[in-house]
């Protein structure tokens, strides 16, 4: 399909390739300091749940260099989320930004700005706080038992599901009857999982800096993938109408949804309100671990009942969700365990999905690439191999005849949507066949599945799993773009989205090339400035490809009416009868202009006009992405050691913008998949206390932990999308958990039903064989 | 207190506070490239090449770096010329995503070619153990050490 297009479709070096390769200072942390910079330090709670009865500050304000201190007895008391969502967020208000009770260890109590970090740091040690410390709820079985603290005690949260219970949000959506389809089923399969802590982990740790602009403004400079969701959160909570705010995202050294979070950037501009002076909140590596966001742990389970011929027939997921201390996300993470994986099994008459979201005393969990659809495909499937190998059918074939398919549509799109009902859609792409294909041949899955090939005490196995997940939410999500040309026929491109090192400022600036026929190199992308581009929802949920793309292609095209059209004057010729090709707009008769001459008329010549268009697009479909994934391990049946040898994902995402960029989204969504499949872990003491504060105790995959993954990429084309594209960014991270379970299986007849699978849970499997 | 070292083959004099690691000095000096991403020595984001060899300059007192020879991603490439293969390389392939890693990844790369101009997939990956990437899996990244050392093998680049 690419073959059409000149620049789209193509590995054209990224816009903002330059400044990285070379270390130009495009990082927050990166700019010059102004000399009256003030540093704030955090002190954060050491019990996992606590009243703060006396907080006294009197020898701490003494101190060198300390300007303001900061606490609950003189900061906003107003409740809010720091889920950065669209508004109304579907989060629950129930947290403030200093609070009279800790619910994590990690929770704020107070914050120093001073001169010098070194000052706020020692500060910080100066400020006496006396606690109640109260019971702690550290598991989802805690939280949920009859009599359990209450967590969430104070009067004025708003729309917790039901606080007294530690539960912050609750989901229930149905389809037909599963309990009749069940016992009309042939062949029934439960499976229960239960995933782990995990942490984002970007290089960047979370950083944002604040100051006054020549207008008294407040500026913030953030590592954020909503820069808008900024504006506005941070409006409300400190009370500042939203034109006194500019938020402006430079580089940021990864996201992965722990920066779709409004979790910092409140202090240094409070600090900044309240002494007129630049003042910055920079976590370091030790605090991204304790406090910031972290992937909700969930038990699933999935009950799967079939036909004899294999035709699912009836299926159900229940889910506990674990959001820690406070609600963010909780109950769109919830939702999308279900949303974005039971559609993907769409022959099923009956299904039902229903979840609880608790509340512990453990570290707030958020947004983490997968959202929730990671947690879910781990239940549902292994339970799938587990259903196929009853039926006795080759779990390959089982999926082949099982998955949705294009012109298809399945009954939770409308059922279960982002926190409330979704929108019905059928699917205009899928692809999925050829992904099994092609995935299956790559591996060599009929030569090797089964097989169980042995080296020593080392057995060989082989899996598979299939998944989908969306682009962009439906009627909720929004980007917008403008464009604008200039009199060398280069057009400056305006986009609300945020690039977090995903590069959707090139594939965004090689949609609108393509629509004005210019190498990418004439199209100037500025995003993520609130001051300067037009809105957009930010860097979530798969949307920017989709989402934005589309109201670019739509400004672009516009834009390029306009030029038509003037250049019609310029030849003395219909519109309709030019081509715009290589810069230049054709006549018939061979006549031509030049983008430079239409740009020099339009600025300088006769009937000067400004050509530009801004156009926006809120979808109503979300069309998903479809990925097969294949991996192939290796077990140590001594130790219980798991090595993946080989991972390849064939992915179904339409149109690839920028193929290189494509397959960098599935290889990092890959790696991060397995490195929680294997061994990432927060691991917290009997109190609740965090172990795992830095990179040598929460291990991220290095090199020499993965291997050589390989992407396939599918030729698709989504009619809705911009160009035939669909989204890529999420999908890839949802496959290791299911392909290596499955795999493992395949090679010790083991079933794993606990992450990550370590050495340790492995060899206890292997020895209750 | 005062250092004195080169940096990029410049002698310059750094201006620190006892105690400071050589990546708050070089930070605190305006080579900014030199990223903190954990100040562990877990991540290798702050790696640079003293006196030729790839360090973590979080691991390193400034005040011990006195008299050595300082390399960042800034003094990496030629004068004659705006990147350092490795820099193309890493274009072309495809190994940057956000970026953050990136500078301390292909100074340790450039040491590992210095080192070992033919090396394998595996050797490269050892090699870049200490120098995580979140965002890439990093087959691109080793993708492009061997695009550049193919490069650098044909004489390509003074690298």
């Amino acid at each position: 399909m690419a073959d059409k297009y000149e620049v789209v479709g193509t590995s054209v070096h990224r816009v903002d390739g330059r400044g990285l390769v070379t270390g130009r200072p495009v990082f927050a942390d990166d700019f010059p300091k102004p000399v009256d910079l003030l540093h704030i330090a955090l002190l954060t709670s050491p019990h996992a749940h606590a009243r703060i009865k006396a907080i006294d500050t009197t020898r701490a304000e003494s101190m060198p260099g300390v300007a303001l201190i900061l606490d609950h007895r003189n900061t906003p008391e107003k409740r809010y989320t720091t889920a950065g969502q669209g508004y109304p967020e579907p989060s629950p208000y129930d947290a403030r930004m200093f609070d009279t009770k800790v619910r994590w260890v990690g929770d704020r109590v107070a914050a120093v700005a001073a001169d010098s970090l070194l000052e706020a740091q020692r500060a910080v040690e100066a400020i006496e706080v006396e606690y109640e410390v109260l019971e702690p709820v550290l598991t989802i079985d805690q939280a949920i038992a009859e009599g359990a603290p209450v967590i969430h005690d104070e009067d004025d949260a708003l729309d917790v599901w039901d606080a007294p219970r530690n539960l912050a949000a609750h989901v229930v959506a149905v389809a037909g009857d599963v309990e009749q389809g069940f016992a009309e089923s042939d062949a029934v399969v439960v499976v229960t999982t239960e995933t782990q802590y995990g942490q984002h982990a970007p290089l960047e740790p979370h950083i944002a800096a604040t100051h006054l602009d020549e207008n008294g403004r407040l500026v913030i400079l953030t590592s954020t993938q909503v820069p808008f969701h900024v504006r506005r959160i941070i409006g409300m909570l400190l009370d500042v109408p939203i034109h006194r705010i500019r938020v402006i995202k430079p580089r940021i050294g990864g996201g992965f949804g722990v920066k779709q979070e409004v979790l910092i950037e409140d202090l240094p501009a409070w600090v900044t309100l309240q002494t007129g002076r630049p003042a910055q909140m920079l976590y370091n590596r030790e605090q991204e671990f304790v406090s910031s966001r972290t992937r909700h742990p969930m038990r699933v389970r999935v009950k799967l009942g079939a036909k004899a011929d294999g035709r699912l027939h009836a299926l159900q997921m229940d889910v506990l969700s674990n959001t820690g201390a406070y609600g963010a996300h909780s109950l769109t993470v919830l939702s999308n365990a279900g949303s974005k994986t039971l559609p993907l099994y769409n022959k099923a008459p009956h299904v039902r999905f229903s979840g609880d979201v608790v509340y512990t005393n453990l570290p707030v969990a958020g947004a983490y690439r997968g959202y929730g659809a990671t947690q879910g495909y781990f239940a549902l499937e292994t339970a799938v191999d587990r259903l196929a190998a009853d039926l006795g059918i080759d779990p390959l074939e089982w999926r082949m005849r099982n998955h949705i398919r294009e012109g298809e549509t399945s009954p939770i799109f409308a059922a279960l949507g982002e926190g409330r009902e979704g929108v019905e859609q059928t699917i205009t792409s899928c692809a999925l066949d050829e992904c099994i294909r092609q995935g299956a041949e790559r591996i060599g899955w009929t030569e090797r599945r089964g097989k169980r090939e042995r080296h020593g005490s080392w057995v060989h196995g082989v899996g598979m799993s299939t998944h989908m997940q969306g682009s962009g939410i439906p009627l909720i999500d929004m980007g917008a773009a403008s464009i604008k040309m200039n009199d060398d026929g280069s057009f400056n491109l305006a986009v609300g989205a945020t690039d977090l090192g995903t590069g959707s400022d090139t594939i965004l600036g090689q949609i609108a090339a393509e629509v004005l026929a210019v190498p990418l190199d004439k199209i100037v992308v500025i995003s993520s400035d609130t001051d300067l581009t037009p809105f957009d929802v930010g860097a979530y949920a798969s949307s920017t490809t989709y989402v934005s793309g589309t109201a670019v292609a739509r400004a672009a095209e516009d834009v390029r009416a306009q030029i038509l059209e003037v250049a019609g004057d310029m030849l003395d010729v219909e519109p309709g009868s030019l081509t715009l090709e290589d810069e230049r707009v054709t006549a018939a008769d061979g006549t031509s202009a030049t983008l430079a001459e239409v740009g020099i008329r339009t600025l300088y010549g006769t009937e000067q006009r400004q050509i530009a268009a801004i156009h926006s697009f809120t979808p109503e479909l979300s069309p998903p992405p479809f990925l097969a994934a294949f991996c192939e391990v290796a077990v140590d049946e001594d130790t219980g050691r798991v090595v993946v040898l080989r991972f390849v994902a064939a992915v179904d995402c339409g149109t690839p913008i920028n193929p290189k960029l494509v397959e960098g989204q599935v290889e990092g969504a890959v790696a991060n998949g397995i490195g929680y499949a294997l061994f990432e872990e927060m691991v917290f003491d009997a109190r609740g206390r965090p172990k795992t504060t830095d990179y040598a105790r929460y291990k991220i995959p290095g090199p020499e932990d993965l291997p050589r993954i390989e992407t396939i990429l599918v030729d698709s084309f989504e009619p809705t999308g911009p160009m035939g594209a669909k989204s890529v960014a999420e999908i890839g991270i949802n496959a290791p958990i299911p392909a290596i379970a499955n795999a493992i299986h395949d090679a010790t007849g083991i079933w794993l039903t606990e992450t990550p699978f370590t050495a340790e849970r492995v060899w206890h499997a292997l020895r209750s064989r | 207190m005062r250092v004195g070292l080169t940096v990029n083959g410049k002698s310059e004099p750094l201006e620190i506070e006892p105690g400071d690691t050589l990546l708050e000095a070089l930070r605190a000096n305006g080579h900014t490239s030199v990223k903190n991403g954990c100040a562990n020595g877990d991540c290798g984001a702050c790696a640079v090449l003293l006196d030729g060899r790839a360090v973590a300059s979080c691991l390193v007192f400034a005040a011990q770096a006195e008299g050595s020879d300082i390399t960042t991603i800034d003094g990496l490439a030629g004068k004659d010329s705006a990147y350092h293969p490795l820099q193309q390389t890493m274009l072309d392939a495809g190994g940057v995503q956000c970026g953050f890693c990136i500078p301390a990844m292909i100074l340790t790369a450039a040491d590992l070619l210095a080192r070992n101009p033919e090396p394998t997939r595996d050797e490269i990956g050892s090699y870049l153990s200490g120098n995580l990437c979140r965002c890439t899996g990093y087959v691109k990244q080793i993708d492009a050490i061997e695009m550049a050392a193919a490069i650098m093998r044909e004489g390509g680049a003074d690298g």
